[in-house]
């Protein structure tokens, strides 16, 4: 079998034990209470009346394993099972709010990604000097402060001092993509800055790195112009490690969303689940974590298959 | 006399200052921490340096009462994380075999779902009080601790004198109290600084999400939350928190920075 082969078999193997075992750690964080979970629903005044019709509506009387094998099955086949507040079908729900955190994470993607690499670029251009340590202190700062501060400095200015764009993000399915892309815009922008950091700081980092491999000297002594150096030489070895901090990154989109939503009152998975959990609606959780870290995971996975693809050693076996 | 540069006197001074409002916030606070002195949003006064909150509650004592509950909660988080990671993470190293692949593995599990996605979860079944707080976000972010502290301790134990105290039959906590931890303090006390600062976000996201900190207590997430409405009509009482944690953050990362500095042949998984 071709090297490069087995790694990506190995690989995606690796991801789906990965996911499986995500799938019991999600179901049994519900589980490690002293109590049970009727209980903490209910409260404290709870009559045993209640309690009982609630254990055998979460279907709790039967043992642990068994509800995970017929939850993790369901799961698999579509049914994520009835929300407990509101008896609705959550994968039903869950569908149109998918699909508008997708809408959200795409656009910040689409904007964040090359403004990150050609910072980073820029960066490593000029090291040491102050656009270098400019691009450095800015992104600091956007890392140092919460994502939801963040979003409410930018409202405050961009949407109440300048009225730029409205500050909450509602979307519904006959707005035009012009209206959506309007609405969306504060919340992209915040997602954009949350990012931005890492990633720059990421990718200056394995641009360096490469920098100061031998052949980069040689082009260097050659006389090419430093962009040159860096465009032509640097940059197509530094490709798997930026494309690694870019799939990192945007596994990390992922969570961020959820605080963004939170803030913009965007309808999507997160406020969803930020929702559920104050209301103890544990199965809406378990779906809304399993959809969360197939997400997180599948990036993960994803990043490693194009660094293996785009690692040339591996492409010629010896 | 050793020379300390002035960023990390800076960022010394400002993190001694947060830390001593914290723990003598009776002392400092103009006002209690619920205590309702005035119209909800007044502006800032010669009585009120910045305003008054979204129930008239004084937003500078609140702040400080409120940087109490975050900074203490951080600690402990830090402290719990800390000790349970290196722990663990040193055991690994010195142990090898099945023990360091069974640790590795699980927390390379814990690591595959994001902290937030796992610790909402838990919350959801949980009830939401400072120590299940402080448990669920020390021993989750503990897995980051465990990384760096079994790859620096990889690299001390192949050294000669922890062999040589192999050699004399030291027990296998003499050799991670004795051998290891005092030459693996400084990368993993630049590590607590970082770690640190992400217990502040942590908190602060769950409390502004309503997971966290419950009120009346005060804490810096929660003070964004409670003042979110004013943002819409102009009234910046909800960004004060961004100021100060940024400046926190931005002040313990300069003293991490310093300490990993001053030691630059042992950083462990934090690469050159």
């Amino acid at each position: 079998m071709h090297p490069v082969l087995k790694l990506l078999t190995q690989r995606i193997a690796l991801g789906l034990v990965l996911m499986l075992a995500a799938s019991v750690m999600i179901f049994a964080g519900t589980q490690i209470l002293p109590g049970d979970v009727a209980q903490s629903i209910l409260g404290q005044s709870a009559t045993p009346q209640s309690l009982a019709n609630l254990r055998a509506e979460l279907g709790l009387n039967d043992p642990a394993w068994l509800r995970y094998f017929r939850w993790l099955g369901a799961a698999l086949q579509g049914d994520l099972g009835t929300a407990l507040t509101n008896k609705q079908d959550i994968a039903t729900s869950m569908g149109l709010r998918l699909g508008n955190t997708l809408f959200l994470a795409f656009w910040a993607a689409l904007i964040s990604v090359p403004t990150a690499i050609l910072l980073g670029l820029i960066a490593v251009r000029y090291q040491g000097r102050w656009p270098d340590k400019l691009i450095s202190g800015v992104t600091l700062a956007t890392v140092s402060v919460p994502e939801f501060l963040l979003g409410y400095i930018v409202m405050f200015y961009l949407a109440v001092k300048f009225r730029a764009f409205p500050s909450v993000a509602t979307v519904y399915d006959s707005m035009s993509l012009g209206e959506k892309l309007n609405a969306i815009a504060l919340p992209v922008i915040v997602l954009v800055l949350v990012v931005l950091g890492h990633m720059m700081r990421m990718t200056r980092a394995a641009i360096l790195n490469v920098m100061q491999s031998a052949y980069v000297e040689t082009a260097e002594l050659k006389g090419l112009r430093p962009f040159t150096v860096i465009a032509r030489h640097a940059f197509p070895n530094a490709i798997a490690p930026v494309v690694n901090v870019v799939m990192i990154n945007l596994a990390y989109l992922v969570v961020g969303v959820v605080v963004v939503e939170v803030v913009f009152v965007y309808p999507g998975m997160g406020q969803y689940l930020v929702d559920h959990v104050s209301k103890r609606d544990v199965p809406v959780v378990q779906a809304c974590g399993l959809v969360f870290a197939a997400v997180y995971i599948g990036l993960n996975m994803l990043a490693d298959v194009i660094s293996i693809l785009a690692n040339p050693r591996l492409r010629h076996p010896k | 006399m050793m020379r300390i540069p002035i960023s990390a006197l800076i960022g010394l001074t400002l993190t001694a200052l947060y830390f001593l409002g914290a723990i003598f916030a009776g002392l400092v606070a103009p006002y209690g921490m619920a205590e309702i002195v005035g119209d909800s949003w007044e502006p800032a006064s010669a009585a009120h340096w910045l305003g008054t909150d979204s129930i008239g509650r004084d937003l500078l004592s609140r702040m400080i009462w409120g940087g109490q509950v975050t900074i203490f909660v951080a600690t402990a988080g830090t402290i719990l994380s800390f000790v349970t990671g290196s722990v663990l993470g040193f055991t690994a190293a010195v142990a090898g075999g099945w023990i360091d692949q069974a640790l590795s593995r699980f927390v390379d599990l814990i690591m595959a779902v994001p902290a937030l996605i796992f610790a909402l979860v838990v919350l959801s079944v949980m009830p939401v009080t400072l120590p299940v707080l402080i448990l669920v976000m020390g021993l989750l972010d503990a897995t980051r601790v465990f990384r760096l502290a079994r790859a620096v301790a990889v690299d001390i134990t192949v050294m000669d004198y922890v062999e040589a105290a192999r050699l004399r039959g030291e027990r296998r906590a003499w050799i991670i109290f004795r051998e290891i931890l005092p030459n693996a303090l400084s990368p993993l006390v630049a590590e607590m600084g970082l770690r640190f600062i992400f217990m502040v976000l942590f908190i602060s996201t769950l409390s502004f999400l309503g997971l966290g900190v419950q009120p009346p207590l005060a804490d810096w997430g929660g003070i964004v939350k409670e003042n979110k409405e004013g943002i819409v009509y102009g009234i910046p009482a909800a960004l004060i928190p961004a100021i100060a944690i940024a400046t926190l953050a931005i002040s313990v990362n300069l003293v991490a920075d310093w300490i990993l500095n001053r030691t630059t042949s042992l950083k462990g998984g934090r690469g050159g």
